[in-house]
């Protein structure tokens, strides 16, 4: 028997309640305190909430940071994204396994380390790095890597070494706020001339979507249903986007601001945060703003004094699972449930959070509503282009010079992006990350808006030397990995796309390849059920439209009629004994 | 709100009954409209995509999608055709199902989908997953195998059984079907009458001791293709 290192699995359900809407809360504490959930912890979790076994054991299995085996005291999970591949990750990969004895998925004899790979944690600007539990490490190096494992087995505390990286604030997100000064403007008025106010000021969902930010107000305020709920999207998953964190680290008060005038114009009575389980070390940042917040009149009941009007804020932690961005796999998360999305209609709107209306915004989105609020929608449009008003922060990384977060009015092009961030002669830019789209050169011109160049923040720059078909390969492996496998083609097809990808790639291609990969991914898109599947072709389609002669420079030619694919050897390499 | 709904599909004009879902007002219609995780009497899941139809240009669930006004319906064209049938030639690879030893063959509807589309071999790789049996209970057996994830048995135990003895563990590729109980479904209440084991449209959940009870060639699929019932017999005619 292994010893626990906290509370029974009973004294921990009952610590919430035993509410099985709270299971993602209870499932976290559990991996916490005992290293893991094993199938004594899920029949006591199913018995306490009164739940199937198995349903416990397929919201803990849906979720990486959750395990039924137990891992070690310390698990260092090292990110796996391109930018950290690019920035020497696999040289601090091998210092790891050779300091620990250990590969990736095993855990030390001692029990003391559980060592993994993770996807993007959101620190491309300051890569490569790793999270050492919630702790997170970064620039490491094979040198500091075997130096933070000799300090761990020394007991020595782990510390921090998150960069802010903000080198550019701009007007919108990161000027100076005076606690409470939009709220008050807010609550002065109706909620429905609150509501005027964002749609005059033309404020689209900053995630990447895009969606008029006041008509999704004005949805949820005129859906039938009580109470209803406001979310903050703070599962900012796609590899290269870090903006979030700064807002998160920088000024919280501008999102908490922007969650309760989001609140009051709506008609919610409370308000979630839900937070990348990657984030998990600025909660107790997050909650003793919060607490300030509400000592000083801005949450609570009758918020600044406004009769009748009660707001607080309450934070939901993930637990890994890129697909939680989706607003709809967000709600199920925050209901304990697996991270699928839902099927809609209903819309969340109408029917979300505990099937009852629920408005799900970006965390950047509820930042600039405020500052409308403060500064005014007149104020607001002024800065940007038509279509796409306001400032858009940029999560720069890769082959730059000054890899960070720079808040630009929306319809700069990629051309001032490279200027103000030191790319000298980029021959690739991925805009929005996997899920948006490959640029080359000919399009360094076009501008980052919601008409053109639209991205949810992540601006990554791949240099001279960079092999843009790797880099497509590796982002399919993020698909493959971050699939929730609801759907047929999403689950399926993202695999069969990095095959063959993959197949060219090993120069094992001809022609006919390159017409399997476009109609293939023309499936997944079209057919897919949600936005991750709709999408999650692009790292294939985009380079195929804008890098074409980088497969055929690979393809190989046949010279005997037969299938150059097929090698021989290799096939019968299997076989042999 | 009891107006019967106008739609047209594929330039026929059809109504629905408010509440209806597309595919459902097709069926009652006389068209059918392809499909898998769909099961009458069942929550639609919208998860298989089979079912893919085109609505005023966009693609959606036909499964899913409640019936409106004036909705224009695509269904059967030449690019739905070849999307669905890439949906199936990726639910033939992605387990490891060999008709021509499964109890099944003649009576699974993946097999008789295959047929209709006229798929002898899928055009993609197969994934040789690595699939687990369980043959702990008594009477019933799950074989992962020739699971498609199609949803129907969780389903049908939670809405129609009154039970829970399915649900779906880990994710993407890792996503399968798993049993309440830590050691096969023999540690559940799962029994040969619920519902849940007779909603499996392949082999992947059979009742032992009866698999060849009708014998192949006689079965439903071998009669007539599926979707035959759909097109023969509309509501009210």
């Amino acid at each position: 028997m292994s010893t626990s290192r906290g509370p029974s699995v009973a004294a921990i359900c009952e610590s919430h309640r035993n509410d099985r809407f709270r299971l993602m809360d209870i499932v976290l504490d559990v991996q916490r305190s005992h290293g893991g959930i094993d199938g004594t912890a899920l029949d006591a979790i199913a018995k306490a909430l009164g739940i199937a076994r198995v349903q416990v054991e397929s919201v803990v299995s849906f979720y990486v940071f959750l395990t039924r085996r137990k891992t070690g005291t310390y698990v260092i999970r090292l990110c796996d994204d391109i930018i950290d591949d690019l920035k020497g990750a696999p040289e601090v990969a091998a210092a790891l396994e050779s300091e620990l004895g250990i590969g990736f998925g095993e855990t030390t004899e001692d029990g003391l380390f559980s060592l993994e790979y993770t996807s993007c944690i959101g620190m491309s600007d300051q890569a490569p790095a790793a999270l050492v539990n919630d702790v997170v490490v970064t620039d490491l190096s094979p040198g500091s890597a075997r130096e933070l494992i000799r300090s761990l087995r020394a007991r020595e505390p782990v510390r921090s070494t998150v960069a802010s990286n903000l080198h550019l604030p701009g007007r919108v997100i990161f000027a100076e706020l005076e606690r409470g000064a939009a709220l008050g403007k807010a609550l002065a008025i109706s909620p429905a001339e609150v509501i005027r106010e964002i749609k005059t000021s033309r404020l689209r969902g900053r995630g990447g979507a895009g969606f008029p930010t006041g008509m999704k107000w004005e949805y949820t305020r005129a859906a039938q249903g009580a109470p209803r709920y406001l979310i903050a999207n703070a599962d900012e998953g796609e590899p290269g986007t870090f903006k979030d964190r700064v807002i998160l680290t920088e000024c919280p008060d501008l999102l908490f601001e922007g969650m309760t005038v989001g609140g009051y114009a709506v008609g919610a009575a409370s308000g979630l945060l839900y937070l990348r389980a990657e984030y998990a070390y600025l909660r107790e940042l997050l909650e003793s703003v919060l607490e300030k917040r509400r000592q000083a009149g801005l949450l609570g009941k009758n918020v600044l004094g406004k009769a009748g009007f009660d707001f607080d804020i309450r934070i939901q932690m993930g637990a890994g699972a890129y697909i939680c961005g989706e607003e709809t796999a967000l709600i199920n998360s925050c209901e304990g449930l697996r991270g699928e999305p839902r099927t809609r209609p209903p819309f969340p709107v109408q029917e979300g959070y505990l099937g009852k209306p629920t408005c799900v915004n970006n965390v950047e989105t509820l930042c600039c509503a405020a500052r409308i609020l403060e500064m005014g929608a007149g104020w607001f449009s002024a800065i940007g282009i038509q279509g796409s008003t306001g400032t858009k922060l940029l999560s720069l990384s890769g082959d730059c010079a000054r890899p960070g977060v720079f808040e630009v009015p929306l319809g700069t092009s990629l051309r001032e992006v490279f200027t103000i961030c030191g790319a000298e002669d980029p021959i690739a830019v991925q805009v929005g990350g996997p899920s948006g789209q490959m640029v080359g050169p000919a399009d360094f011109d076009r501008a980052i808006s919601f008409d053109d160049l639209s991205t949810g923040g992540a601006v990554t720059v791949f240099g001279p030397g960079r092999d843009v078909l790797a880099i497509a390969s590796k982002f399919m492996a993020f698909f493959v990995h971050e699939s929730c496998g609801y759907c047929t083609p999403c689950r399926v097809g993202n695999v069969l796309l990095k095959e063959r990808l993959d197949k060219i790639l090993d120069g094992r291609g001809d022609a006919s390849d390159l017409d399997y990969l476009k109609e293939l991914g023309d499936t997944v898109k079209i057919t897919s059920r949600c936005g991750l599947g709709q999408s999650s072709p692009h790292p294939v389609l985009t380079t195929l439209a804008k890098f074409r002669p980088e497969y055929e420079r690979r393809l190989r030619p046949s010279s005997d009629g037969n299938n150059p694919g097929f090698d021989l050897e290799t096939a019968l390499a299997k076989a042999r004994p | 709100m009891s107006e019967p709904i106008s739609l047209s599909i594929d330039g026929t004009k059809i109504s629905a009954k408010p509440g209806q879902t597309v595919l459902e007002a097709a069926e009652d219609a006389g068209i059918y409209i392809p499909r898998l995780c769909f099961m009458k009497g069942l929550k639609p899941a919208g998860s298989c995509r089979v079912c893919t139809v085109r609505i005023n240009g966009r693609a959606a669930a036909a499964c899913t999608q409640p019936a409106a006004a004036d909705m224009f319906v695509e269904n059967d064209t030449d690019e739905l055709r070849r999307l669905r049938h890439n949906v199936i030639d990726m639910l033939f690879v992605e387990g490891n199902h060999f008709c021509m030893i499964c109890e099944k063959s003649g009576a699974c509807e993946l097999q008789a989908l295959a047929y209709r589309f006229g798929i002898t071999a899928p055009k993609y790789p197969y994934l040789f997953p690595k699939r687990s049996l369980d043959a702990s209970h008594p009477s019933i057996l799950i074989d992962r195998n020739r699971c498609v994830l199609c949803g129907r048995c969780v389903r049908a135990s939670k809405e129609l059984d009154g039970k829970y003895v399915f649900d779906f563990v880990g994710r993407g590729r890792g996503k399968r079907l798993a049993v309440d109980a830590e050691h096969g479904l023999s540690g559940t209440d799962a029994a040969v009458a619920d519902r849940a084991i007779g909603a499996c449209p392949t082999g992947s959940l059979l009742v032992k001791r009866i698999g060849f009870t009708v014998p192949v060639g006689r079965r439903r699929f071998d009669r007539e293709p599926i979707g035959s019932d759909v097109l023969k017999s509309p509501a009210g005619e």
